[in-house]
């Protein structure tokens, strides 16, 4: 058994869109919830977010950054290729509340999966706002789908380039003082971001979700690879997350956990890069 | 008296530079004769100290008239995984220790017997003779491990048409994660695989259940259903320092090293930290293998850290001994108390306490307590924690009226049968962890329980 690409598309330099032919995991996938892939016999396992589903077509869609050797390989594959092995839908599905004003956050390649959640929040009659920021306004993706499922969008860029000038706790700060009840948060992308968004919300005691991406091998509970702090206890992010309650992560270990591999990673990069492209070395 | 035949090895010096097997097999000539040491009892011992008593004298016998493929039917008829147990089973603890030579002298070799039979037959390919005609009733099986391979090709002979569901890209379980390729090489594993796909049994692999599917809603299509599913979830010890970067689950680390490769890394691409001063906590198989790995990884010191003596050490004696020969060194009544970082979230020290033994806990094995003011540090860059597993809760929190103990395990009785009715459970999942065999026990009992509870449905 294997996994068809059905559809790529580039939607900004270095952050592509994947459909791919899954119908069993289509068939039982949650928004928050993710799969983990595997391109060859001789890949890696990584841990992508569902960013869409689509029960009758049995498709499953996936939005990554191509930063590393494997979503590199992910990025150079085409439509009709194959992926070897496709595992989902893992983790827990999000908390979908009911007439609350929730604040989504999404953060570079992390828009994506807020998408489903605010469709979702959207559809159980939840008030949404969204704020999705990227680096430059090049950077940004999937503005019309969430313009669309959204009552409220911001946008920002670090660099000015579209939106607000500046982050996307900005926005956040900004709301949380007019004094607009807000009821939750959802706050997607890197762990800096999430960090900084869980800081501002802090002190206005407003629950705030994050999404936690740490490095996972098998995602189901076996390895502990995964393992995060919340609240001073070990948690599991493939089992027991992702997500978990922002204020109580302690992001400290979870940058530092995601460095582990650094020297490992640019040589698998440099590998691939003098394979693809012809050895400079 | 005739004497032990001796089996080739790899080199020490040889062999902790690659991951190929360690002991090569009998030649032969050699198991004809060890199986020519054999007394033929009447009453055989040995055979009651085997969990699926093999019938051991009547296959050593064809063993020693040269007739191995009578040996090997005779053997398969009981065992469906006889290369795997020659290597794997605890023998001196179970059959070999009940062998009557075993009082005197040296015991039958007997699992080296069921290894040699059993690469015999691969050698010339498995055959299957007949593919089963199916009832039509159908069984879903909850893991590829030796338990649910055992309980899949035994219902297949029995006619249901079953299909297995494995979490992983790979099947076999432990033995395709777990034990390293230098004590179990995967083409065998591999190859007994195979063998139970050809009886006409289904693996659906990449499928977690409690997932992609219930147990709830396995039942719309299947008559009954058998959870394999191991005891795959890591514990840690929750001393300081255990989160630090460089500091492994034995699960994780062997994960990474026997199921993705990582050993072949860049070739493959999972990667792994190579540390030089390794430090491994426990003392079972699982913790072993790690630290034969680690040392095959290009570890220059590996340090197995145990709180009780060599006599309690849970390990296969041979394990024990091939981790000596290959230098690794042995810290006993050792316990860990921190791991210690250097301030940039790396691992460079762990400390320990010296421990003594009191008296006999309720498992029957003598009580480590510290020794005040032992503590002291071992360097290590890369530490890996290896003290046991319990199941993973997956499947019991996704499936209604199935019940657990206060550890984890899955309630059921002797034959299988659980707290839901149509749901059977065996292996590690049942016990906690154990062994090979007494998994592929269950699995043999919970195959002929679904047999009847389906025939009376
Ligand atoms: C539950 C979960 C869901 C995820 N969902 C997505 C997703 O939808 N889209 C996506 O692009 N990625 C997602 N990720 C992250 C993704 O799994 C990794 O980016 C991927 O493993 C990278 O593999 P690689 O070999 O290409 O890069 P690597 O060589 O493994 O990584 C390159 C470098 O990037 C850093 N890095 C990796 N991920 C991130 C990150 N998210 N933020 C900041 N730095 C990072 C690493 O620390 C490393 O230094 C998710 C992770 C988890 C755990
Ligand atoms: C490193 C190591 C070395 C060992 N060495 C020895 C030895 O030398 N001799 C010996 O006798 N024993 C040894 N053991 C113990 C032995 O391997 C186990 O007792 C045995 O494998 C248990 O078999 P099982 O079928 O119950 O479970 P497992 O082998 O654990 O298989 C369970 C399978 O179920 C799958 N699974 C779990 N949950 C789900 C789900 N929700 N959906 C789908 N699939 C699922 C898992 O992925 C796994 O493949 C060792 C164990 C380890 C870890
Ligand atoms: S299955 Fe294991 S215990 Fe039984 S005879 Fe073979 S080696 Fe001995
Ligand atoms: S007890 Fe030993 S000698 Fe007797 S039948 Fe068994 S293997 Fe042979
Ligand atoms: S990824 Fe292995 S336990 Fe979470």
């Amino acid at each position: 058994m294997s996994f068809k690409i059905l559809k790529k598309e580039e939607l900004v330099p270095t952050i592509y869109r994947m459909d791919i032919r899954a119908p069993r995991i289509a068939r039982k996938a949650q928004p928050g919830q993710f799969v983990m892939l595997r391109i060859n016999e001789k890949g890696e396992r990584v841990p992508l977010t569902i960013a869409d589903f689509d029960r009758e077509k049995g498709t499953i869609t996936i939005v990554f950054q191509a930063i590393g050797k494997t979503t590199m390989h992910l990025s150079s594959l085409d439509e009709n290729d194959d992926i070897q092995d496709f595992i989902g839908p893992l983790g827990n599905p999000a908390h979908i509340p009911k007439d609350e004003t929730v604040i989504l956050v999404g953060g570079g390649v992390g828009v994506a999966p807020v998408f489903p959640q605010a469709r979702t929040f959207a559809e159980a009659g939840n008030k949404v706002i969204s704020i999705i920021g990227a680096r430059s306004a090049n950077l940004l993706i999937w503005e019309k789908r969430m313009r669309e499922v959204s009552d409220e969008l911001y946008i920002t860029t670090d660099d000015g380039t579209k939106g607000h000038h500046g982050f996307v706790t900005d926005i956040v700060k900004n709301i949380l003082e007019s004094g607009t009840k807000v009821d939750r948060v959802v706050a997607i992308g890197p762990p800096v971001m999430m960090r900084a968004v869980a800081g501002v919300t802090r002190p206005f005691n407003v629950k705030t979700i994050v999404s936690l991406n740490s490095i996972m091998v098998d995602g189901t509970g076996m390895c502990g690879a995964c393992r995060v702090l919340v609240g001073n206890e070990t948690k599991f992010a493939c089992v027991d997350g992702p997500e978990f309650d922002g204020h109580f992560v302690d992001f400290t270990l979870l940058m530092n956990r995601l460095a582990m591999y650094q020297p490992e990673e640019k040589i698998a990069v440099e590998k691939y890069k003098c394979e693809r492209q012809g050895c400079l070395c | 008296m005739l004497r032990r035949q001796q089996m080739a090895e790899q080199e020490p010096k040889e062999r902790i530079t690659n991951f190929n097997e360690v002991a090569l097999g009998f030649t032969e000539e050699q198991a004809i004769e060890e199986a020519k040491r054999c007394l033929q009892c009447k009453k055989p011992k040995c055979v009651d100290g085997c969990p699926v008593e093999v019938k051991i004298p009547d296959f050593i016998k064809h063993v020693a008239n040269g007739d191995f493929d009578s040996a090997i039917k005779e053997i398969k008829s009981i065992n469906a995984l006889p290369a795997v147990c020659g290597r794997v089973c605890p023998q001196e603890t179970q059959c070999e220790k009940s062998c009557v030579l075993g009082k005197k002298g040296a015991a039958v070799s007997i699992g080296k017997l069921e290894r040699f039979v059993a690469d015999y037959e691969r050698s010339k390919g498995m055959e299957v003779h007949s593919i089963p005609d199916f009832t039509g009733r159908k069984v879903a099986i909850v893991g590829s491990g030796p338990a649910g391979l055992t309980a899949a090709a035994d219902l297949a002979r029995m006619q249901y048409s079953v299909t297995i569901f494995e979490a992983l890209h790979d099947a076999g379980g432990v033995l395709t994660y777990g034990i390293p390729e230098f004590r179990l090489p995967k083409e065998i594993v591999k190859a007994e695989v195979d063998y139970v796909k050809k009886l006409g049994v289904t693996i659906l692999l990449n499928s977690v259940v409690g997932k992609i599917e219930t147990v709830d809603e396995l039942f719309s299509r299947f008559d009954a259903v058998f959870l394999g599913t191991g005891a795959g979830l890591p514990v840690f010890l929750n001393i300081d320092g255990e989160n630090l970067n460089g500091v492994y689950s034995a699960n994780e680390f062997l994960t990474r090293v026997n199921l993705m490769k990582s050993y072949r890394f860049p070739e493959y691409d999972t990667l792994i930290k190579k540390g030089k001063r390794v430090v491994v906590i426990g003392g079972g198989n699982v913790a072993m293998d790690s630290a034969r790995c680690a040392l095959r990884l290009g570890a220059d010191q590996v340090t197995i850290v145990y709180r009780r003596s060599e006599e309690e050490m849970p390990a296969r004696a041979e394990e024990i001994e091939h981790a000596k020969e290959e230098g690794i060194i042995f810290r006993l009544l050792t316990n860990p108390v921190r791991i210690i970082g250097d301030g940039k979230n790396w691992v460079t020290h762990i400390e320990c306490i010296n421990m003594h033994l009191c008296e006999p806990d309720e498992s029957g094995r003598c009580r480590p307590v510290p020794t005040p003011g032992t503590e002291h540090k071992i360097e290590a860059d890369v530490v890996i924690i290896a003290v046991g597993t319990s199941p993973n809760p997956l499947v019991p929190r996704t499936t209604k009226g199935l019940d657990i103990t206060k550890h984890g395990t899955i309630i059921a009785e002797e034959d299988g049968a659980t707290t839901r009715r149509g749901v059977f459970a065996g292996g590690d999942a049942v016990t906690g962890s154990a062994t090979v065999i007494s998994a592929m026990g269950a699995g043999k009992k919970a195959a002929r329980a679904i047999d009847e509870y389906l025939k009376g449905k």
